[in-house]
């Protein structure tokens, strides 16, 4: 759809907020080892929550970026009225987010497992928790930026809307890893997770749509 | 025909103005005048579909716009105080994205940027124009991408006097092309046979 490309062109050329995203969710992550300690057995426990925890964080550090800069300039409203439904716009919106901060998050997942010393058996899981849970992530902050877009300074709101709501997230992500690596069995939680995910996909930009109707008005 | 019956506009709890009523037809221009803060730019939104009416009714060809507002949309263009252009794209790009995404054809961009004098500025990144060149970018798009009715708010806002030429002349050939015309301006756009609506400060 056209309104994907445009964002993706527009991250592209400004560049700034996958970068960031990445950059901030590197650096979080090499703090733990220095702040605990280089006990490889206490990193391996904790690299689970770690990794979540600091991809949270970072996903939605660029959450207010994805209507704001769109709101400011006019280009939102000028969106609205292009005829096409605006829940389809707002989804657009999302999987482009997703593709510029979620996927890059994911990539960058394993590379950062290895530095933690997490158990070779969790990597698939991660993998596969970050890769279902990261849309979630994107389509629940989706509905915090739309509202808090006529809020001026919005950032801190947005994190406190949208944080509580994503702690299920967090906790069947981390749980399905854990499984993996003490050798149970992950798929409960992986289905739990998968779950949340596609409950997001209709209900999330719905929300969001509507946020964004009421913050033109 | 596009019409508005009995329209009345609240912002807050402040009722901005009530009982307006007025037509366009194919081919015809409604210019909207007033005082600041007399609801020009509101109901602008609301021909738009941005903003409810407090009470009356628009409609197109006798149908309720609210009955089916994606339609409605698709059929105006909407120029606002902010113009929409990203100043990491250049003005061609710009230009082309809108048009993408409203669906029309690509053949009409060179079109649009001539017919506003930034032919010459297609390969200049958008943060390098002045406020005059920006808003020119803005007014291409209604070039680029035919729609019915054009809504206009301050659309000389910037222009120096060849660039208000340009829209000018652009809305003479949309309004010759059966094209509707609704602005809200303080200058005189040097239109003939034009309606005026007068807004009262409630």
């Amino acid at each position: 759809m056209a309104v994907i490309t445009r964002d993706l062109h527009l991250a592209v050329r400004q560049g700034g907020a996958t970068f960031l995203a990445l950059v901030f969710f590197l650096l979080t992550v090499t703090l733990f080892p220095l702040g605990i300690g280089p006990e490889p057995a206490i990193l391996a426990r904790v690299a689970p929550g770690v990794l979540w925890v600091a991809a949270l964080l970072a996903a939605m550090l660029s959450l207010d970026r994805l209507f704001q800069a769109d709101f400011e300039d006019g280009s939102l409203e000028q969106l609205t009225l292009s005829g096409l439904p605006l829940g389809g716009i707002v989804l657009a919106k999302i999987i482009a987010h997703w593709l510029t901060t979620g996927l890059p998050l994911l990539l960058a997942a394993p590379i950062l497992a290895v530095l933690l010393n997490m158990n070779t058996e969790g990597f698939a899981a991660l993998l596969l928790t970050m890769l279902i849970g990261t849309p979630a992530l994107s389509l629940i902050g989706a509905i915090g930026a739309a509202l808090t877009l006529t809020v001026r300074r919005g950032g801190v709101l947005l994190s406190l809307l949208v944080l509580p709501l994503y702690i299920p997230v967090l906790i069947f992500g981390v749980s399905a890893i854990d499984a993996a690596v003490h050798g149970l069995n992950a798929k409960p939680h992986v289905l739990l997770l998968a779950a949340l995910t596609l409950a997001a996909i209709p209900l999330c930009p719905w929300a969001a749509a509507a946020a964004v109707k009421l913050s033109l008005e | 025909m596009f019409q508005g019956h009995d329209i009345a506009c609240d912002r807050g709890e402040r009722r901005i103005f009530s009982g307006l009523d007025f037509q366009i037809a194919p081919g015809q221009a409604l210019v909207l005048r007033g005082p600041n803060g007399c609801g020009k730019t509101s109901l602008l939104r609301m021909a738009a579909t941005l903003l409810k009416t407090a009470a009356g009714q628009l409609t197109w060809d006798g149908a309720d716009i609210a009955e089916d507002p994606e339609e409605h949309r698709a059929r105006l263009h909407y120029v606002a105080h902010q113009d929409a252009v990203k100043s990491a794209l250049t003005v061609r790009e710009n230009i082309a994205t809108w048009s993408k995404i409203r669906g029309s054809a690509d053949a009409r961009i060179d079109t649009a940027m001539a017919a506003f004098g930034i032919a010459h500025l297609a390969d200049t990144p958008a943060q390098y124009l002045s406020a005059g060149q920006h808003r020119r970018a803005a007014l291409a798009r209604l070039i680029a991408s035919p729609a019915t009715l054009w809504l206009l708010d301050e659309p000389t806002v910037s222009l120096d006097a060849d660039g208000t030429a340009c829209l000018q002349q652009a809305i003479m050939d949309h309004r010759a092309d059966k094209g509707m015309v609704m602005a809200a301006t303080h200058i005189e756009l040097g239109l003939d046979d034009v309606e005026i609506l007068q807004l009262k400060p409630q």
